[in-house]
């Protein structure tokens, strides 16, 4: 007997715990099978490029905070770096170490929160997603003791960082570095050798090193797949040069590389962490550059590596106290442009694990 | 072995059940349930002799019926509701109004008749600070070149109306004077925490001395 079939296409989201925001997916099923899939986005656009063109260059850096809302500080820096470009600042040094540790704790607060959520999507409810949450929490304490916020930092400044950081940050991250590699390899052995996680994230939603090159891919989701590039390596900013760490890369583009590069990258930034603490000099913090600053008529890119990829600023200036333009190439959107790649001749389940494989932020998908 | 990382995973679970750092602390927000030894340990004395002196409170507690209002820690720079400000020091120049990314604090000054060297001082009529559309960026402390601003340290202030959220000037006089640091390396010099410290006047929270008359005049009069 024969059973007459036919495609359903479904609505997952805007409104879907496991799509991380609101973001709409309509998704085509043959019985179980994904057969097509239509990303919607635009359900968070909030306008953040053009309010920046009414804004200074000092109001903008609160607008960063609120694009990718779990690394505001990495969002922060990539600002005022192409602030600093385009005018041409002499950044102090102790600013640009305070700099990285800052961006270097966010990224450790991305992964862990993009971990917890993956393992959640995959079916270990809550309990994973907890212990990365109580981790994160002490890097937020440690924000909170530097710059009196959580989440909505606005820690910088073009030309360094708004105050130097206080005695009890350091206290606090000397402590936080003796535990966090205890904590990292606890939430190690509870994930990576379990069976339930293996047999759902070996070999799905695979990516070929050539098919994300083509797709602009970038951060993790890049070198899961095998391909070395990182900016932080390629392209030094800040102090990266001087600093001595490696950039972990995957072997099979799947689910499982992709968590397993982002928890290795954890590992690293700590190594970063600790060696910026141990270079650190005093000095100023801040470069003496007015409140409002009016850059020479230009433009300028510039990217660096956040933990979700690449981020990059585009500002025009026409000499006025806002840009003309600022374009923000945010890595998240960049990094979901190959879903229909990645998704389709998997099954329902396996969408979920994908979608919380690419660790997206809908803030900075939609802007 | 099939099965082993699960297991693997079981143990970790377990270590994080029962081991005392590794325990999930939870607040219970805003007044925690007290066991007979924190509260002997409140006031100071032993839980035996506490407990033979006061057997109703010990049992009550026992029994998990005594609370105590809970505070969790905040760091000085913490950037809090409920802005600080010293009259005193303002000079109604409008900088914090400009430099707000959002324009939510309005100013209305007028001159106040009494003309002194350094500039001229304003009397300010209004002062209002919209608090329910404010981000707590900190750029209007920032701004501030008299250090007459400063960001609050409570958060617990909740209202019913949207328009009981504008801060006017009477609420910002009225306000307790306890400043967070934020951009305020002053603050941090003296070691001033408004979680636990008193409140501060406003001639202890200046960047630098007033400069003296004879100083003006060298400086701007006879410039």
């Amino acid at each position: 007997m024969s059973i007459r079939t036919e495609p359903v296409t479904i609505n997952l989201g805007p409104q879907h715990p496991s799509t991380h925001g609101v973001f709409r997916l309509r998704v085509t099923f043959d019985g179980e099978t994904v057969v097509d899939v239509d990303p919607v986005f635009g359900y968070m656009h909030r306008g953040t490029e053009k309010l920046a063109e009414t804004r200074s260059y000092v109001q903008i850096v609160t607008l960063t905070d609120r694009l990718d809302w779990v690394s505001s500080m990495s969002n922060n820096l990539a600002y005022v770096r192409a602030v600093e470009a385009l005018c041409e600042i002499e950044v102090p040094q102790r600013a640009q170490f305070l700099r990285v540790i800052a961006a270097e704790l966010q990224r450790i607060a991305s992964h862990l929160m993009a971990t917890g959520f993956l393992v959640n999507d995959m079916g270990a409810f809550a309990t994973p997603l907890m212990y990365c949450f109580r981790e994160r929490e002490r890097i937020l304490d440690l924000f909170e003791i530097l710059c009196g916020a959580r989440i909505t930092l606005s820690y910088m400044r073009p030309g360094g960082v708004f105050q130097d950081a206080p005695k009890a940050f350091w206290d606090n991250l000397d402590a936080l570095m003796k535990e966090m590699p205890i904590y990292i390899d606890e939430l190690e052995s509870l994930v990576t050798t379990n069976e339930i996680v293996l047999a759902r994230s070996k070999n799905v939603g695979v990516l070929t090193a050539e098919q994300s090159i083509n797709g602009s891919l970038s951060g993790p989701m890049l070198r899961a797949s095998s391909v070395d590039w990182d900016i932080r390596k390629s392209n030094p900013y800040e102090i990266y040069d001087k600093l001595n760490f490696e950039v972990p890369i995957g072997k099979n583009g799947d689910v499982f590389d992709r968590y397993l590069v982002r928890i290795k990258e954890m590992r690293e930034s700590l190594k970063i962490i600790g060696q910026c603490v141990d270079m650190i000099s005093e000095g100023p913090v801040r470069a003496d550059v007015p409140y409002n600053i009016r850059p020479p008529a230009g433009d300028i890119y510039s990217s660096i590596e956040a933990p979700k990829g690449e981020l990059g600023f585009y500002l025009v200036s026409d000499q006025s106290i806002s840009p003309y333009r600022c374009k923000i190439r945010s890595p998240s959107f960049m990094n979901l442009s190959l879903l229909r790649e990645m998704l389709v001749g998997w099954k329902m389940s396996d969408l979920i694990v994908i979608l919380g494989s690419v660790d997206f932020v809908m803030g900075e998908v939609d802007r | 072995m099939y099965g082993l990382g699960l297991l693997k995973g079981l143990i970790v679970t377990m270590k994080n059940l029962i081991s005392p750092g590794r325990m999930f602390t939870i607040h219970q927000y805003p007044d925690r349930k007290i066991s007979p030894l924190g509260l002997s340990k409140l006031e100071g004395k032993n839980v035996i002799s506490w407990g033979i002196n006061n057997p109703v409170k010990f049992l009550k507690s026992l029994l998990g019926l005594i609370s105590v209002p809970d505070k969790i820690a905040q760091s000085p720079r913490f950037r809090g509701q409920e802005f600080t400000w010293y009259e005193q020091r303002c000079t109604g120049c409008a900088s914090c109004a400009k430099y707000c990314p959002l324009g939510i604090i309005k100013i209305v000054t007028s001159p106040s008749g009494k003309a002194v060297p350094e500039g001229q001082k304003y009397a300010i009529d209004v002062f209002d600070i919209d608090i329910g559309r404010c981000m707590f960026c900190g750029l209007c402390v920032e701004a501030c070149p008299y250090d007459a601003l400063h960001m609050g340290s409570g958060f617990e202030e909740g209202t019913y109306q949207r328009k009981d959220l504008v801060i006017n000037v009477d609420r910002l006089k009225s306000a307790p004077k306890k400043p967070s640091t934020w951009f305020r390396p002053q603050l941090e010099e003296l070691g001033y925490d408004p979680d636990s410290g008193d409140e501060i006047t406003w001639d202890q929270i200046g960047r630098h001395e007033r400069p003296s008359l004879s100083d003006q005049e060298d400086k701007w009069v006879k410039r």
